[in-house]
């Protein structure tokens, strides 16, 4: 059984990578770049919720307030550091991205040191599943449902209302949007800050599970949240919440079939998957070939 | 070989030259402490792996956010040739260099051929991960060394060599991008669309510069590890990538000369400013984003250091007046002169002026009117002429540019 129980673990770890992926693929879908700063808005996330929580304030008003102030955050950063590039070279705006993400990595590096802080357990006020022989801990179920339920609402807020229709008509054609009366700043905002909320949300559940946060913990879940969102098919939602699940249980299998000392190369192994995705389907799981124009 | 190609050649070589005995007199003569020589060896190492950065961004304009990894392939297996080979000094070491090369520019392809095929910024996010999962991979096996890495390689790399790969590089480089598939690669850059429907095969050139530069990596990472002795995979992290990045937007995205300057003064600096060796990367992230928001091609831009440049300095400087525009280069008037026959032929230029353009569908104001060529004024603007004799194309890139 100790599939199932990988299993789990890797839905768990799925989870947290769909959230972030559902943040990359949106921005990427509206201003075709790839934000290298989101992994470590998690990160932002992360320690604002720890500060705000230990900082006395009761749980259900301490994190909400934390995923509206990286929420903030992000809006900031496309402010302050993308707008001004809009028009710019791609070349330009990836390297500001990068800017933004060493940015952020040290600066909470120098604030808070590099050394990991304890994030606070809720898993022993909460209850625990037992299936046979194994335990399967409420904070898996509570992460996989979350993340279900947030794409679902996004899906439905992108398909369902005004906003959404803008959204989408944005990521079409940003010129043919604008011609049409949309305000295309305010759409843009408008992305950062759901997707800056998500990645909070997932940082917060990433906390819970894991317990851990330090000023590189966006780095790496940051790239593989990026690979889940072209294995699912970058621009699509429900593409990126398949790719974030798909990877996280590709990872915690191979962690588990690796022998001892080598389970790093479970690294290897979701690399491994781009490469392929981009040698066979580069459009991605759920996404279609579509010819480019001019 | 004509002889005005054949004077620069010269006196390009005769420069490098004087640049060696110089540096070698004041190294042999003690002039230049160990430590400063130190310091004169890690400047030439990150010059090459600069310049050979600047082909894959600032020339082919793909991000590459591993070439640390690549650097980490070369060191690697050069170390590992010279420890293991048995050959003694330069005769190991050279070898052990053409091998890291090689092999970093295999891994190179193994990279790129994913990434490359498509459009769009897969390169960055795959070499990103490459050079994570590199030293992930260098630790976990034996021969690497595992997470100790590697000791007691010999300490070959001097001062001669690594002058002489520099110049090597530089001069592989420039002659690179001034051939006919440098000029591929440079329109590549300005837009891939357009030299794709110019019948320039995109894959191909942007496979051949990525290779090229991560071989050039590879070298640079082979003079590396035989020049600080040790190797642990935790050298080659991103932020080591990062480095080099810094140095090639910092010094010019396309210029060979700002590529040696940053990376100059990206080496002195932090080893000046040791006591706030943890505000490093926090600086540097902070210059990438004013650099890309205020000047975006990097501080020298696309201006190389030549002798025409060197000419004009030297002329400014002993108050002699730059040379008239009536005598500039005999062989560039001539370019100009054929240029505007050309475009007369074609219906482009009519004696009026060249009016409507007919590409782009942009008419150019009166006074921005070229003269005809063969009058006296256009001879004594024969420098106009070239720039903006027949540049309607470039009005037509400005233009879908400015679309994105």
């Amino acid at each position: 059984m100790l599939f199932f129980v990988q299993l789990i673990n890797g839905l768990q770890l799925g989870a947290i990578y769909a959230l972030v992926a559902l943040g990359y693929t949106m921005v990427y879908g509206i201003v075709k770049l790839i934000n290298f700063a989101h992994g470590d808005l998690m990160m932002v996330g992360a320690y604002l919720s720890l500060f705000l929580y230990s900082s006395g304030l009761p749980l259900y008003f301490a994190l909400p307030l934390a995923i509206v102030a990286t929420s903030l955050t992000g809006v900031l950063i496309e402010r302050v550091a993308y707008r001004p590039l809009r028009n710019a070279s791609r070349l330009s705006a990836l390297i500001t991205a990068i800017g933004i993400s060493l940015l952020l990595q040290n600066a909470f590096m120098i604030l808070f040191s590099s050394t990991p802080r304890r994030f606070p357990s809720v898993s022993e006020q909460l209850p625990v599943f037992v299936i046979g022989t194994n335990r399967i801990s409420f904070m898996a179920v509570l992460t996989v449902l979350f993340a279900v339920g947030l794409m679902l609402l996004l899906t439905a807020f992108v398909h369902g209302t005004r906003m959404g229709k803008a959204m989408r008509a944005v990521s079409e054609d940003m010129r043919a949007a604008q011609l049409m009366g949309i305000n295309v700043n305010r759409i843009i905002s408008l992305t950062f800050a759901i997707g800056s909320a998500l990645a909070a949300f997932a940082a917060i559940l990433y906390g819970f599970s894991f317990q851990q946060i330090d000023p590189y913990m966006g780095a790496m879940p940051g790239i593989k949240a990026f690979i889940a969102a072209v294995l699912g098919g970058i621009g699509i939602l429900p593409g990126a919440m398949l790719g974030g699940f798909l990877l996280g249980i590709i990872e915690s299998l191979t962690k588990a079939v690796m022998p001892a000392g080598y389970t790093q190369l479970a690294d290897a192994v979701v690399f491994l998957v781009l490469i392929l995705v981009l040698l066979f389907k580069p459009s991605g799981l759920l996404g279609q070939t579509t010819r480019e124009k001019v | 070989m004509d002889k005005v190609k054949l004077r620069s050649y010269l006196l390009n070589a005769l420069f490098a030259l004087v640049v060696y005995g110089i540096l070698h007199a004041l190294l042999k003569s003690g002039v230049i402490n160990p430590y400063y020589r130190g310091v004169i060896l890690l400047i030439g190492i990150n010059a090459i792996v600069t310049i050979g950065l600047n082909l894959a961004t600032g020339m082919l304009g793909e991000l590459c956010l591993g070439h640390a990894g690549f650097m980490a392939v070369g060191a690697y297996t050069s170390a590992l040739f010279t420890l293991n080979s048995g050959l003694p000094g330069l005769i190991g070491l050279i070898p052990g260099l053409i091998l890291g090369g090689l092999l970093a520019a295999a891994t190179a392809a193994l990279v790129g051929v994913p990434a490359l095929r498509l459009r769009g910024d897969y390169l960055a996010i795959i070499t990103l991960a490459f050079g994570e999962i590199i030293s992930v991979l260098l630790r976990s096996f034996a021969f690497t060394g595992g997470a100790r890495g590697l000791n007691g390689i010999p300490l070959l790399t001097n001062f001669p060599l690594v002058y002489w790969i520099l110049v090597l590089t530089i001069v592989a480089v420039y002659m690179l991008i001034r051939s006919r598939h440098g000029r591929a690669i440079l329109a590549i850059r300005e837009d891939d669309i357009a030299a794709e429907a110019s019948g320039i095969n995109v894959t191909r050139f942007k496979m051949t510069a990525f290779v090229i530069s991560a071989a050039i990596a590879g070298i640079g990472g082979g003079l590396y590890a035989h020049y600080i002795g040790i190797l642990s995979p935790n050298k080659f992290n991103y932020n080591y990538s990062i480095d080099y990045m810094v140095m090639v937007v910092f010094g010019g995205m396309g210029s060979i000369t700002g590529s040696i300057l940053s990376a100059g003064t990206l080496t002195i600096l932090p080893e000046l400013l040791r006591r706030f060796a943890d505000y490093r990367m926090l600086v540097y992230s902070v210059l990438l984003i004013i650099l890309m928001i205020f000047k975006p091609e990097g501080l020298l831009g696309q201006k190389e250091f030549s002798q025409r440049f060197a000419a004009n300095l030297i002329r400014r400087l002993t108050g002699r007046e730059e040379r008239s525009a009536a005598s500039y280069d005999r062989h560039e008037l001539s370019v100009a002169r054929e240029t505007t026959r050309r475009a007369r032929e074609r219906g482009y230029l009519t004696e009026q002026g060249p009016g409507d353009l007919g590409v782009g569908g942009r008419r150019r104001r009166p006074e921005e009117n070229i003269p005809v060529a063969g009058t006296a004024v256009a001879e004594s603007e024969g420098r106009t002429l070239t720039r903006q004799g027949l540049d309607a194309g470039s009005y037509e890139t400005a233009e879908r540019k400015g679309r994105r």
